[in-house]
């Protein structure tokens, strides 16, 4: 096989940096698997070891500090083909740490070759995640206080599948990176090698006792058994076929004429579990049979299940222009809490706006007209006061007819679902009589 | 009359599909998590990717990383997510990354109040990444402005190569409407151009008079090479001030020089108004109200409303301008877009009001501070 290293652009580290080693290791290892640099993505990210796409006639992906494993997964998943090499420093690994974690976690079919130095080479030779307590770095004391990670356990924990470590001298190390690289799933290999610009000027330390330190770390060389599932994008496409197209989004006939003028404001206030928001779709689909143009907006608190729950609904013969409700035609108040959350508009209510509400409720004071309904007498229960309600609204002919109504339920249910609320709004029909 | 009822984040994602989103990748933040979940239903079954990042970071990287390897992409989130996009955002202006960028804007600063709306972000987006070159920010006013402008979005992103902001408001992305999205005036899809077959490839060389290179995809039998380094034609990180200078002038131009193509606006002009009303986004909405109000009492008004504000359309706004004798701006926040207007009127007075604590700015309001 061909070399695929970048005869133009050779490499321009520092004499003696491990990096350039790993770059013919790499070239190696590329020519091992018969890999044309068509073939070939190597994704960087700043630093040192962020130089390394240059050196390559293969395509080439450089980015942002710690982030390149992010631009390594959407290669990947948009070109499950391509074989994706990312490299990065002990540098990126630290600061795209959340990355670092998900990509063993995720398993996409992508190789991180991790040189690690022990330091921020580039910047000047501060402390990295992976630095020893002892070292010296341009840190001053600070590396004294953070212990160094252990790259391959992390990335055992996290679920990678496949985790090596070797040092940059190792003469295995092509045929390690070509096994990786090879291996169908997230494969790591943590480099340890040396940094003579930086690192090795403070700490006198060589190749042999790096590799001391390193026989003293649990061997990691291979295939996790424990960790090795499905890869992600495989898996991914395998779950995503199956995902059922919803269909267009079903339109909205306009059969009816509306018993609305012009523009009816409606506030809907209740609480979690009264159904508010489906009401207030149920009212617009209603209008919308009428032909009306129809705007809502819910208001409700990030908890969902407790709380109040509101829903704004516009209807308008004309395109709805401002979207808010400073003054309600028709409030829908079912409880207290709803109430409290709107209780400045009732002062606003006049003698044409009309409110429906549970009976045992306290509204403010105000002019509107006002039916009260006892749910409880009429054996309606909580989830189904707020479609009831509007039953009575309908009832009224005020701003929807019950055909409209029918219509709007029949638009927002099917099936089971559309017998319950019809035969709800039946018993609903009760409330008229009685009030 | 058929008409649909959906909110402005599921039109969006609608758009998008339509525009021929390939890829979406985002994290969930109120209010733009619904544009996660639409492009999920949508996106996958139509043999999409849907992808949630671990952070917002990564979705934007995912975006990025797809885009190269010739996808259509998108991505959405709010004002915080937009503050983890920047150094991304800068990335994909300066690698010439097609992609398109949804924020549904919510009441800040910080973390502020997740479900309520804001055009607080709207110079932020324009200038909230290093390097300071421009990007397209398209407002959209309604539901259906969120179906069309998406699919433009698109169509700028791949002619372009460069991010285009969709500034949506959750106002807008929240709010349920009826429209018959059949009746929108769409356009057609556009894919960025591809070298032609047989030429050989620089990844960042532009033809004399083009001012976009062509694209290759990451992947393909033609090496490509993509950097976020200051890059010559070739794509190699290179210090020559001379070459960075030239790459950076054209990313400037390629964008400011076009924009006369690609200004959507609403004008309703009076030509006997004296004041000119101009808005974006939600506010657009009650600014109608209040102009019909203000004609219906027998006063004139004109108004502009205004859906590209980045690049500033300059010319087209000047000429606007040109014929007012007094500007009013109204916008939901405390004076952001209000600077570019002032800063091409020639003397006439330019009177701002801006809200921007969860509240809609009502019609009454835009009445009273215009004075008619
Ligand atoms: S600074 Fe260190 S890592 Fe960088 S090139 Fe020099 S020796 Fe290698």
């Amino acid at each position: 096989m061909t070399t695929l290293l970048n005869r133009e652009r050779p490499p321009v580290f520092c004499p003696g940096c491990s990096h350039e080693k790993i770059v013919r290791v790499l070239d190696n290892a590329l020519q091992q698997l018969g890999l044309s640099g068509e073939q070939v993505v190597i994704v960087t990210d700043i630093g040192c070891a962020g130089l390394f796409d240059t050196f390559f006639n293969t395509h080439a992906f450089h980015g942002l500090h710690g982030r390149a494993l992010t631009y390594a997964t959407g290669l990947k998943m948009a070109d499950p083909e391509l074989t994706v090499i990312t490299i990065m420093g002990d540098g990126g690994l630290g600061i795209g740490g959340a990355h670092f974690l998900s990509s063993c976690r995720r398993n996409l079919d992508i190789n991180l070759l991790i040189l690690n130095n022990f330091n921020y080479g580039m910047t000047g030779g501060q402390c990295s995640v992976t630095t020893p307590v002892e070292a010296a770095t341009s840190s001053g004391f600070l590396n004294q206080l953070e212990p160094p990670l252990d790259i391959c356990r992390i990335g055992v924990a996290a679920g990678a599948p496949w985790v090596g470590r070797a040092m940059a001298t190792d003469g295995e190390l092509s045929a390690q990176i070509a096994e990786a690289v090879f291996y169908q799933g997230f494969s790591m290999i943590d480099i340890w090698g040396v940094c003579p610009g930086r690192y090795s000027k403070r700490n006198k330390i060589s190749l042999k006792q790096i590799e001391k330190e390193m026989s003293l770390l649990p061997a990691a060389s291979g295939i996790v058994p424990a960790n090795e599932r499905q890869e992600f994008g495989s898996h991914y496409r395998s779950l995503a076929a199956q995902v059922q197209h919803p269909g267009s989004v079903s339109g909205i006939n306009s059969i009816f004429s509306p018993p609305v003028r012009d523009r009816c404001n409606i506030l809907l206030l209740g609480t979690a579990g009264q159904r508010i928001n489906t009401a207030g779709e149920i009212l617009c689909l209603s209008a919308m049979s009428a032909g009306m143009h129809v705007t809502q907006k819910n208001d409700y608190p990030i908890t969902v299940l407790r709380g109040h729950s509101v829903s704004e609904v516009i209807f308008s013969r004309s395109p709805v222009g401002y979207t808010g409700i400073k003054k309600p035609h028709i409030v829908i108040a079912l409880s207290a809490e709803g109430v409290a959350r709107r209780k400045n508009v009732f002062s606003l209510l006049d003698t044409d706006s009309l409110i429906i509400a549970a009976d045992n409720l306290e509204i403010p004071e105000n002019n509107a007209r006002t039916i009260k309904i006892d749910f409880k007498a009429l054996g309606i229960s909580t989830p189904d006061r707020a479609l009831a309600s509007l039953k009575v609204l309908a009832g009224e002919g005020y701003a929807i007819t019950e055909e409209m109504l029918y219509a709007g339920l029949a638009n927002r249910f099917t099936g089971k679902q559309l017998n319950e609320a019809r035969s709800l709004i039946c018993k609903a029909g009760q409330a008229e009589k009685r009030s | 009359m058929i008409r649909n009822f959906i909110d402005g984040n599921e039109a969006i994602a609608r758009g998008a599909v339509l525009a021929g989103c390939q890829l979406f990748a985002g994290y969930p933040i109120t209010p733009a998590t619904t544009i996660y979940q639409q492009m999920l239903r949508l996106l996958p079954a139509k043999g999409g990717i849907c992808l949630q990042g671990e952070d917002e970071i990564a979705s934007i990287g995912f975006c990025l990383g797809a885009s190269m390897a010739g996808l259509k992409t998108m991505t959405a989130t709010s004002g915080p997510g937009i503050s983890l996009y920047s150094e991304q955002i800068s990335f994909a202006i300066g690698g010439e990354i097609p992609l398109v960028i949804v924020d549904v804007q919510r009441l800040g600063p910080s973390t502020g109040s997740a479900t309520k709306g804001a055009d607080g972000d709207i110079q932020f987006m324009r200038w909230g990444c290093s390097g300071g070159l421009p990007v397209i920010v398209l407002a959209p006013v309604d539901v259906g402005d969120c179906f069309t402008l998406t699919m433009h979005a698109f169509n700028l992103a791949e002619k372009y190569r460069c991010p285009v902001f969709i500034a949506s408001n959750k106002e807008i992305g929240m709010t349920c409407e009826s429209i018959d999205l059949d009746s929108l005036a769409t356009p057609e899809p556009l894919t960025r151009e591809y070298c032609p077959s047989g030429q050989s490839y620089l990844p960042f060389k532009v033809e004399s008079a083009a001012m976009v290179p062509s694209f290759l995809p990451i992947g393909g039998n033609r090496l490509v090479r993509q950097t976020s380094s200051t890059h010559g034609p070739e794509g190699y990180i290179t210090a020559d001030t001379e070459i960075i200078g030239v790459a950076i002038d054209r990313l400037e131009k390629k964008l400011v020089t076009a924009v006369d193509n690609f200004t959507f606006f609403e004008l309703d002009s009076d030509p006997r108004a004296e004041t000119l009303l101009i808005v974006y986004g939600v506010t657009a909405r009650a600014a109608k109200t209040a102009v019909e109000q203000i004609r219906n009492g027998g006063k004139e008004i004109s108004l502009l409303i205004l859906k590209t504000l980045y690049p500033v359309p300059e010319d087209f706004l000047k000429r606007c301008l040109s014929k007012a004798k007094r500007v009013v701006v109204v916008e939901m926040n405390l004076g952001q877009y209000v600077r570019e207007i002032e800063r091409l009127v020639d003397e006439q007075p330019v009177i701002h009001y801006g809200r921007m604590d969860g509240e809609l700015i009502c019609p009454e309001t835009i009445r009273e501070v215009i004075g008619l």
